[in-house]
């Protein structure tokens, strides 16, 4: 709200500026058409049909301007005055011929050149017929829908932008949104009407004045953008402020350099605490400032507790940015776990080449680490979110599922696992999404999905690309005990018609082989049974697949290496060829008598083979050579010699480098003698990976995680940091609200009938704003402890509304100057809480003044929260001239001496009310200046500041015989000994007024004097407000009829009609929360008593117009009666 | 977020453009065409696609392709999941979401693209909201504009964005005061090669159907709510409450709508109401094949199994089929190869058979795999896993309301091996 003056002030010049700009602009946008104009015109009567030309000629004045909706600035363009001038005046005359005219139009159209096609669009659109424009509309729609380029009719459609009718204007946006880029300058001319739209008292106008004007893509335009979002984002209405936050980053791709201005947007948007705003503000700052990760620290609490009540679209950005956002700010929950993890997992692959060392030394540096305790901020998080896995929403899902698996402690990822499942139901575009993510996750969480190992079980109907990524997680999920179901379930697959599918298969049990050593022989088997096969892609996949499982085995699979080896007469697929060639050399002293056999075969099919054949082939002649040169010495020579005429010079190197290698030679380096030890050295078997490995490096659920490459604008995931920030970042100070603010909030939070309710889960342990929030709940047995700093408080109290400080500093200047004859101390004492509250002052030891400070209608005061009073203490003392006191009374709003951080959940989307109006007490200038901080403590406490003005020093200031009725209890607080002159000394006091309106009184007494102090609560703060719903309401009310129902007519003034106006006005008066309600002209507030607890229930119902009936139904009916009085006094403010 | 969208149909036109940013040229689509060459089938046309400047997300949605493009990282679910949304808005204002209702409603699509996304992100997607600004056509609106020349946009505005509960709009009126549930649960099944059965569970999802006057607070609960192995929830209905008293608490939106869906867990034995005995087979060498199905109820079911239909894609060497049906209908595509035989219902005294030659290419392979049976079927009035609505109250408004529950099972993703 201090924004907003200094916005409201500089808007005007602004917008001035730019005005004259624009009619510079507009005069120059008519100075240029005129000259299409008139041969355009001209065309257009030639080619018109006869009738048509015959109508024109009828009309005596064909200048007249348009008449109709249209605005003074289209008038006074020539442009759009001739061309609008003639058809207007006799399509008025001739409606029905034009619309007849329109049939035949394409054909003109096609025979008569671009220019002239959309005549007769443009004589509808130039009538003042509504339903004529409406239809040209249409069909203008239709064409742009077509893709159709309908561009020349800028000029004739723009002027209706003002045009009355909702759905011609509507159709005018759509028009103007799509062409004002390529016509800039016609598109100023709307400009002006949307201006005046920003400034609609309706806020749905408003918003769809900046919803377009933002969305039309012409630069000169960016300073009014700016103006406009930026009066936006401070608008009342939250739905306005949602359309600022949409439009920031409209603007941004639009003019980057405003980037600066638009983050201070950002900043004071993400502030906000309507759960319309979020989502949208989230997507503004993900879009122009994701970097600015400092932004979300105050809001971050917020965002989490707003989340389950955010729109679902908006729920998946705020989401997928909280998880960047707590990867950077809080310590891994698996740090401990993953090394423990890590060695479990190669203990169990990895069983034959296990380390002995390393799980030692990991052992070793586990125990140095120190336990980990999760920041509640991040568990906050996690509570939040999960929830909405039961979103229907499969975005939502997708996003809680990534932020779960990227944040969650391994012990809690598995929640995410049914909602993944469920997910593969719905539509295939889905589950193809969904299974690329689980194929990723399965991979380091393999435990997560295994209890949903058949969801995964592939039908024939499946599409391909589903089939195999089905496939891909399932060979993930294969484990020892679960393997024998899973090949089962492979050799069904391997039958089906889908070739693609079945190759995918045979990999995948060829990586099930790899992975799981007890199943290995059987795979292999079964391979080599699928040799036999009759399609021929599925005996090269297997020929490559047993290749790689091969490799695996010491070599005493002779037999299938001869059995490969008669396959290289049939398969012609490279791949698999290359691999029996491969095998055939890299084994060749198992088939000793074979090998040279199949290189002669393949000598004699060298030219004709693929380049990777003919790579294997020098490789198995090499090979051979080593082994058996006797046989093979021939073979080879003329393997190299073919292929060093090849065309491909890979293959001419690689034969040049072998046989160098290979054949001895007098300058043969000295490589040639380890020829041998370099060919046939042992290698190392392949591993087959899934292609989802290290996926997860990007973030789950993003476009660039599904491709596996970056996409543009992807934010990367950071890792891990080694040491937490300093999580007091994302305290909230306690914001400034007044008194009345956050008695809204209270009732905003009651108003909440969805989800929200699950704020109340918060536990104990749980996130560190939960408890003040439970604070402010309780009724009122709080402590007063927490009503520290005056100090602190002061400061944030001035900074927080000009309103209040400005009551200062009237009533100090108010302040007669008096002088201190008898230097004499006095305390002056701002009544905290009430101003209506009495307060006593006796001066010196005779004298006793007593004054009543007028009764205003103030009502703060203590909430049963800490958030206490504010104290616009009516001052009163001895206003007789012949005390020279200089009495000052500072009466510091000394409202909450709350919790620093507040609870931000139930925060509304009011401006904090208007300043209370001070009242006008007579102000006697004290020496002591006694602040009342706050009331709390049981009941009531005030916390009052007690200072010394004087130049003496006050000695042992304590209360003294309170005078009670019966009932009331007063604690008072430890008696100051001393107060130096200009000190200030805070004390908490408390008193329970026993739910009477009765005055407390008691006397301030110093080692010379006493002053008479009375404190009257307002009515309104005897209660403290209670959650019902509206059936409890219902029922509570019909037990409190008859003598305890005091009804009430009033008349609403006009500004207090609003919802808004309302709530506000009744929550300010009484501390009361709100009930919902079903009905629209129905408001419904709840509280109870703060000692005995009995309910106060108001209801207060608008008939129409300004006429309003307030019921209040309650046991006490002097609090009833009262209550009644003071609310109807605030609503007639 | 979404720059634009191309609707497609199946010959590869565009014939529904929208832009929400600067306008992308339709030459984009190219590379969606070219990836649909590749596919060969419709559904294998991969949902996300790259090209050097733009992202390609598509749906393919009741033979239309809904073909957005993508400028920058996206959650490629949000994108797909919207422009579902979109589709479904088109079946709720037009009865259909085809080509011909889009192209005769090019305008009110229009009106409806532009106030679901703004500049890309979603703006209002809840059907009560739009049908509050757009009214759907309908064929006495259609007749009252022509003569009055009033139009289908609504004059009020969307107040319903503003409201805590966006789902509903308000003041609503009805004479009669009604609200429908139907309990539909579908069987996933796979069922192996001997009639054992691989793979079931149970999906359901309760729709509703509720023309209740004013804000009517609904709480429905169930007499075994613990069935319900997992739920994913309309936005009305209060978490807090299911998680406590395993209630269904609502406003409801106005209208039809899901309220839930569910899965009840493989856990639990999941009851196969019919059994298929089949023997299908393919001579070696020879070009003709044997086929032979017979369909039956499992006992003590208690209700009919109706509306059977099978469907099997037979391989591709099938030339044709000569069978006979002792109940039912059937035919064969010899172009797609399909084979569907409409059998109706299931009467246990004479089970339905459908048996014959099949005449296969003479020369080519004898297929190796036995084609697998698609198999779908209605009951009515029964919910396979046994869930019952125990009671709906009404709180917040005065009237009686009627109130109904229907029960149906289906057949889902239904297979038999064989």
């Amino acid at each position: 709200m201090a924004t907003t003056p200094p916005a409201a002030a500089s808007s005007p010049p602004t917008t001035r500026g730019f005005s004259g700009s624009a009619r510079k602009r507009r005069s120059r946008a008519t100075a240029l058409p005129p000259s299409p104009g008139p041969p355009l015109l001209a065309k257009a009567m030639l080619s018109l049909p006869p009738v048509q030309k015959l109508l024109r000629q009828l009309p005596a004045g064909p200048a007249k301007p348009p008449v109709g909706g249209d605005t003074a600035e289209e008038v006074t363009s020539p442009v759009l005055a001739t061309e609008a001038g003639q058809p207007a005046c006799y399509s008025a005359l001739q409606v029905d011929e034009l619309r007849l005219l329109a049939g035949p139009k394409p054909a003109v159209a096609t025979s008569t050149g671009p220019s002239l096609r959309h005549d007769d669009l443009k004589e509808m659109l130039d009538s003042n017929k509504d339903s004529l424009k409406l239809e040209a509309m249409k069909r203008i729609v239709a064409m742009i829908a077509r893709g159709k380029n309908a561009s020349d009719l800028f000029p004739a459609v723009v002027k209706n932008v003002a045009c009355k009718n909702i759905e011609v204007k509507k159709l005018v946006y759509v028009y103007l949104v799509r062409y004002a880029e390529e016509q800039q300058d016609l598109a100023l001319l709307s400009i002006s009407t949307f201006q005046r739209g920003l400034k609609d008292p309706n806020q749905l106008i408003r918003a769809s004045a900046l919803r377009v004007l933002s969305s039309i893509r012409v630069p000169i335009i960016v300073p009014i953008m700016m103006l406009a979002i930026k009066e936006a984002a401070s608008d009342m209405s939250p739905y306005v402020r949602k359309t600022a936050a949409h439009a920031i980053p409209k603007l941004y791709s639009l003019d980057s350099d405003q980037k600066d201005q638009l983050i201070e947007v950002i900043e004071k948007l993400l502030a906000d605490k309507t759960t319309l705003v979020a989502g949208s503000v989230v997507m503004a700052f993900e879009e122009v400032c994701p970097e600015r990760i400092d932004l979300i620290h105050k809001n971050y609490r917020k965002l989490c507790n707003l989340l389950i009540d955010v729109e679902e679209w908006g729920q998946v950005v705020i989401i997928n940015m909280l998880t960047r956002y707590a990867r950077t700010q809080f310590l891994s929950p698996n740090q401990n776990e993953s090394l423990l993890e890590e060695s479990a997992e190669k203990a169990f692959y990895g069983s034959e080449e296990e380390d002995t060392k390393e799980p030692k030394a990991e052992a070793a540096s586990l125990a140095k680490r120190k336990p980990y305790v999760m920041d509640p901020d991040h568990r906050l998080l996690l509570r939040n979110t999960k929830p909405l896995l039961q979103s229907r929403n499969a975005a939502v899902v997708m996003a809680v599922a990534q932020l779960y698996f990227h944040l969650a402690p391994k012990a809690e990822v598995g929640v995410i696992a049914k909602a993944l499942v469920r997910l593969l139901r719905s539509h295939s575009e889905v589950q193809y999404v969904v299974l690329q993510n689980v194929a990723t996750m399965s991979i380091k969480r393999r435990g997560m999905f295994e209890p949903y190992l058949k969801s995964f079980y592939i039908r024939s109907t499946d599409p391909t690309q589903i089939k195999i990524l089905k496939l891909e997680v399932l060979t993930n999920l294969a484990n020892e005990t679960n393997i024998s179901t899973i090949l089962r379930e492979f050799q069904t697959y391997i039958r089906s018609m889908d070739k693609d599918f079945v190759a995918a298969t045979i990999q995948a049990i060829g990586r099930c082989a790899t992975n799981i050593g007890k199943v290995r022989d059987t795979c292999l088997n079964g391979l080599v049974q699928l040799l036999s096969n009759r399609d021929e892609l599925v005996v090269a996949e297997s020929v490559v697949v047993i290749k790689k499982l091969l490799q695996m085995q010491p070599a005493q699979h002779s037999e299938i290496i001869k059995h490969m080896a008669k396959l290289t007469d049939n398969i012609q697929v490279p791949m698999a060829r290359a691999s029996i060639l491969w095998l055939i050399g890299e084994y060749c002293e198992h088939v000793p008598k074979i090998a040279p056999d199949v290189l002669r075969k393949m000598a004699k099919s060298f030219t004709n083979e693929e380049d990777i054949v003919k790579l294997q082939v020098i490789n198995l002649a090499a090979k051979l050579y080593l082994t058996n040169s006797k046989q093979s010495k021939l073979l080879t020579q003329y393997v190299l010699n073919l292929a060093k005429y090849d065309q491909n010079y890979d293959i001419r190197d690689r034969a040049r480098f072998i046989r160098q290698l290979i054949v001895p030679t007098e300058k043969s380096g000295a490589l040639n003698k380890y020829a041998k030890k370099l060919f046939l050295a042992q290698k190392p078997a392949p591993i087959l990976e899934s292609s989802f490995k290290d996926r997860d490096h990007f973030q789950l659920g993003s476009l660039s995680h599904l491709l596996n490459a970056k996409a543009v604008g992807y934010q990367e995931l950071p890792d891990w940091p080694d040491e937490a920030p300093d999580p007091s970042v994302r305290n909230v100070e306690v914001p400034e609200w007044t008194k009345c603010t956050s008695r809204e909030k209270r009732k905003e939070k009651a108003e909440k009938p969805f989800y929200s309710d699950s704020d109340g889960e918060s536990g104990p342990t749980e996130s560190a704003d939960s408890e003040p929030e439970s604070v402010s709940e309780e009724s009122g047995s709080s402590s007063s402890s927490s009503s520290s700093s005056g100090s602190e408080e002061e400061e944030e109290e001035e900074e927080e509304g000009s309103g209040e400080q400005s009551e200062d500093k009237e009533e100090e200047e108010k302040r007669p100057k008096r002088k201190d004859k008898e230097g004499s101390r006095k305390a002056a004492m701002g009544s905290a809480g009430s101003p209506s509250e009495d307060e006593e002052e006796e001066e010196g030891a005779k004298k006793a003044k007593k004054k009543k400070a007028p009764p205003g209608r103030k009502s703060h005061a203590e909430t049963s929260s800490e958030e206490a009073s504010t104290s616009e203490s009516s001052s009163s003392g001895s206003d007789s001239g012949s005390e020279a006191e200089a009495k000052r009374r500072k009466a510091p709003p000394s409202s909450r001496a709350g919790p620093k951080e507040i609870s931000l959940l139930d925060l509304d989307d009011f401006t904090p009310p208007p300043p209370q109006p001070i009242p006008s007490s007579s102000i006697i200038s004290t020496s002591l200046v006694t602040d009342l901080e706050g009331l709390t403590l049981t009941d009531t406490s005030l916390t009052p500041a007690i200072s010394n003005n004087t130049d003496a020093e006050v000695k042992s200031l304590r209360v003294s015989e309170p005078k009670l009725l019966s009932g009331m209890r007063i604690q008072e607080f430890p008696e100051i000994e001393r107060l130096a002159p200009g000190d200030t000394a805070n004390v908490v006091m408390g008193i329970d007024f026993c739910d009477s309106t009765q005055a407390a009184n008691f006397q301030l007494c110093t080692h010379t004097r006493h002053f008479y102090v009375s404190i009257q609560p307002p009515v309104g703060e005897l209660m403290a407000p209670v959650f019902m719903s509206e059936n409890e309401f219902k029922k509570e009310q019909g037990k409190l009829t008859g003598m305890s129902e005091i009804t009430e007519k009033l008349t609403l003034p006009e500004k207090c009609r609003s919802d808004h106006a309302i709530v506000q006005q009744v929550t300010s008066a009484a501390n009361v929360g709100r009930v919902p309600c079903g009905a629209d002209n129905e408001y419904r507030f709840a509280a109870k008593t703060m000692t005995s607890g009995s309910l106060v229930l108001i209801t207060l119902e608008q008939r129409e117009g300004a006429v309003a009936q307030l019921t209040v139904n309650s046991e006490k009916m002097v609090i009833g009666t009262m209550l009644v009085k003071d609310i109807i006094q605030a609503l007639a403010q | 977020m979404i720059h634009s969208l191309f609707l497609i149909n199946c010959s590869g036109d565009i014939f529904l453009e929208k832009h929400w940013k600067s306008v992308v040229s339709q030459s984009v689509c190219d590379y969606f065409f070219e990836a649909q060459e590749k596919a060969i089938d419709v559904e294998n046309v991969p949902p996300v696609i790259s090209t050097p400047h733009h992202y390609l997300i598509s749906i393919y949605r009741d033979k239309i392709f809904f073909v957005s493009v993508i400028q920058s990282e996206v959650p490629p679910l949000f994108v797909i999941e919207f422009l579902h949304r979109v589709a479904d808005t088109f079946q709720d204002y037009f009865g259909e979401c085809s080509e011909t209702a889009i192209k005769d409603n090019v305008v009110i699509v229009y009106e409806l693209l532009e106030e679901m996304l703004d500049n890309g992100f979603p703006l209002a997607t809840e059907s009560n909201i739009l049908k509050e600004l757009i009214k759907p056509p309908t064929i006495l609106r259609s007749v009252v504009n022509s003569i009055t020349g009033s139009s289908n946009v609504g004059d009020t505005l969307p107040t319903g964005q503003l409201s805590n509960i966006p789902w509903r709009r308000a003041g609503v009126k009805y004479t009669n005061n009604e609200a429908y549930f139907d309990v539909v649960e579908e069987i996933d099944a796979i069922i192996d090669k001997s009639g054992s059965t691989v793979f079931a569970e149970i999906q359901g999802v309760i729709d509703s159907c509720i023309k209740l006057s004013g804000m009517p607070d609904l709480s429905l609960s169930f007499m075994n709510p613990r069935l319900l192995d997992d739920v994913s929830f309309h936005p009305c209905i209060r978490f807090k409450r299911w998680e406590s008293e395993r209630v269904l608490s609502f406003i409801p939106p106005d209208g039809n709508f899901r309220l839930i869906s569910y899965r009840v867990s493989s856990q639990n034995l999941v009851a196969i109401p019919v059994y298929v005995k089949h023997m299908i087979s393919f001579k070696e060498n020879s070009s003709s094949g044997r086929f032979d199905v017979t369909i039956g109820p499992k006992q003590n079911m208690g209700k009919t199994v109706e509306s059977v239909v099978m469907t099997v894609h037979m391989p591709k060497a099938v030339l044709n089929m000569n069978l006979t049906a002792t109940q039912g209908s059937y035919t064969f595509d010899p172009v797609t190869k399909v084979l569907t035989w409409d059998v109706g219902k299931i009467t246990p005294q004479k089970l339905p058979n459908l048996k014959g030659l099949v005449n296969l290419q003479s020369g080519a392979p004898k297929p190796e795999e036995n084609p697998s049976l698609n198999i779908q079927f209605k009951i009515q009035q029964l919910a396979i896993s046994g869930l019952k609505v125990n009671r709906l109250d009404m709180y917040g408004e005065k009237y009686k309301p009627f109130k109904g529950v229907k029960y149906i099972t289906k057949a889902g993703k239904f297979q038999v091996r064989t």
